[in-house]
């Protein structure tokens, strides 16, 4: 059904109602400077008290050097945490009244929930190249300086991830008292449990479990090997994995965005 | 004459409330159309089924000849909407909120058309000269009328204003209604509103219907509502018809949202 739906608003005039969306997204990104510095104070913790905390003990396991290690990671909680957020803002959008201009609109819901959503994957890509620079910054080197670009696809396609689990968060929530609950249970363990931070041998399987069920853990397996040469799985097992889920969570999105009625 | 708004039977429940219980009425095309209805009458919750923001239990409406269920898209171009709660993009300009809704309906770029429409109807609520300034810096009044060149942008056949005048000093009221009147001569154009100011349902309105409890009431000019009650003044009936009592509205969770507003609000 979806499909038809894309197919029946695939000219150009519709593109713009998704266009003008996603130019909102980044507009409004770009000018709240007080936001892009604030949501970099947690990655540069992350890398300065991870990264040269545990630098030495690492090293010591002989596993190499750890900001090498780190750093993808980092990069993609940054992305965790402003893709999810850029879908969670619906709920600002509901609050402050301005979801329902785009909900008369007489535009396919889709076409506003895809705008949506790919302003908001653009923003936390964007947040991933600045976190991605900062790493450099302390020392990060990326092996082969041509592979950045395909570790950006797979930092695009978490992005567009998240921001559409976001989007199925914020459309089925009408306040933000369940905030606290979606930060403990959902991004924390996300997070920590994706590889980001340790590798991947010698868990205990129960977490292991875990770990292989999560979407994050290809993103950073894909960031990871494309920058620094070192694949938990493979870059085709970690692309096919993102592209499945990033999918079947873009239909999710439109599903329950399509059912809000405010 | 044609009718531009049917409704026929029509009834929304919420689980066990029944928020609109089986009304029927028509509004002309061109006509000034009042819904008058203390709290929680179902006046809002009617405007939301008219404008496709929620579907109805039961009952049929047309709107500019579509269905809003079945005919959406033909619907919403066909009206602009002034929401009771404000709806602009507070982070963007006065001019960006304008160039968004024309992207949304689709105003055409050719010739400039779309610079010059939003260009008129900014000059036409005064507000050109403020067209680069972010909302947020907009009194209530403002934005009021910015809200109202929005809902005009696109050439609707029917405007829906919700309370538009909800918190205005009499001079913007004043002002408001003005720019309506014009537009609704010009170019013939359906206003159908809900307001708590009698004097302004007297003044504005060609007809006025009265809902409580989820049914209509009364309908008729302000005339005929103070015939039919043998009382002097709109408010006089009004009263009659509706009773004296305060209505409690429920809170609901967007009520919760509102006054979590504040604390969360990002300037």
């Amino acid at each position: 059904m979806v499909y038809v739906q894309i197919a029946k608003c695939g000219g150009v005039t519709k593109m713009q109602a998704a266009y003008i969306l996603w130019l909102r997204q980044v507009k409004k990104y770009y000018r709240s400077k007080s936001r892009v510095i604030g949501s970099l104070g947690q990655p540069l913790l992350f890398l300065l008290a991870f990264g040269f905390g545990f630098g030495s003990i690492y090293q010591k396991a002989e596993n190499g050097n750890y900001l090498e290690f780190l750093a993808p990671g980092i990069i993609l909680m940054s992305v965790l945490f402003t893709a999810l957020f850029s879908g969670i803002e619906i709920i600002w959008d509901k609050q402050f009244g301005f979801l329902k201009e785009t909900l008369v609109a007489p535009v396919p819901r889709i076409n506003i929930m895809l705008g949506r959503t790919l302003g908001g994957a653009t923003v936390a890509t964007i947040q991933g190249a600045i976190v991605f620079l900062l790493a450099m910054l302390f020392g990060f080197r990326p092996q082969n300086i041509s592979m950045v670009f395909i570790a950006f696809v797979f930092v695009f396609l978490a992005a567009l991830l998240f921001t559409s689990v976001g989007t199925i968060i914020a459309s089925k929530m009408d306040d933000m008292q369940g905030f606290q609950l979606i930060m403990n249970f959902l991004v924390m363990p996300t997070f920590f449990l994706s590889g980001a931070l340790f590798p991947l041998s010698g868990l205990p399987p129960i977490m292991k479990t875990f770990i292989q069920f999560n979407p994050l853990t290809y993103a950073v397996d894909g960031v990871r090997g494309t920058l620094t040469n070192v694949f938990a799985f493979s870059p085709l097992t970690d692309f096919a994995v993102l592209a499945v889920v990033t999918c079947i969570l873009l239909l999710l999105g439109s599903y329950f965005f399509e059912k809000i009625q405010a | 004459m044609d009718n531009i708004i049917v409704v026929k039977d029509l009834v929304k429940k919420f689980k066990e409330v029944t928020a609109v219980n089986g009304i029927s009425f028509e509004v002309p095309r061109g006509e000034v159309f009042a819904f008058l209805g203390p709290n929680g009458a179902g006046k809002s919750t009617t405007i939301k089924m008219l404008t496709t923001i929620l579907d109805k239990t039961s009952g049929h409406i047309t709107l500019n000849g579509f269905d809003p269920e079945k005919n959406r898209e033909d619907v919403r171009k066909s009206f602009g909407i002034v929401f009771q709660d404000h709806s602009l993009d507070d982070d963007l300009t006065a001019y960006e909120n304008m160039e968004f809704h024309a992207a949304l309906y689709n105003v055409t770029t050719a010739n400039n058309v779309r610079q010059h429409r939003i260009e008129e109807m900014m000059k036409f609520v005064e507000l050109w000269d403020r067209k680069d300034s972010m909302v947020k810096t907009f009194s209530g009044g403002m934005k009021r009328r910015l809200e109202i060149a929005r809902g005009l942008l696109h050439h609707p056949k029917i405007l829906f204003l919700d309370e538009p005048t909800l918190g205005l000093d009499p001079q913007t009221r004043n002002h408001v209604w003005e720019y309506l009147k014009e537009i609704n001569k010009n170019e013939n154009m359906t206003i159908f509103f809900t307001t708590h100011y009698m004097e302004e349902a007297e003044k504005i309105a060609d007809k006025i219907s009265v809902i409580d409890h989820g049914d209509i009431i009364a309908t008729g000019t302000a005339e005929d509502l103070k015939k039919q009650t043998s009382t002097e003044t709109l408010e006089d009936a009004f009263l009659a018809l509706t009773g004296k009592n305060i209505r409690e509205n429920e809170a609901t969770g967007l009520d919760g949202l509102r006054s979590d507003s504040k604390m969360w609000r990002r300037h």
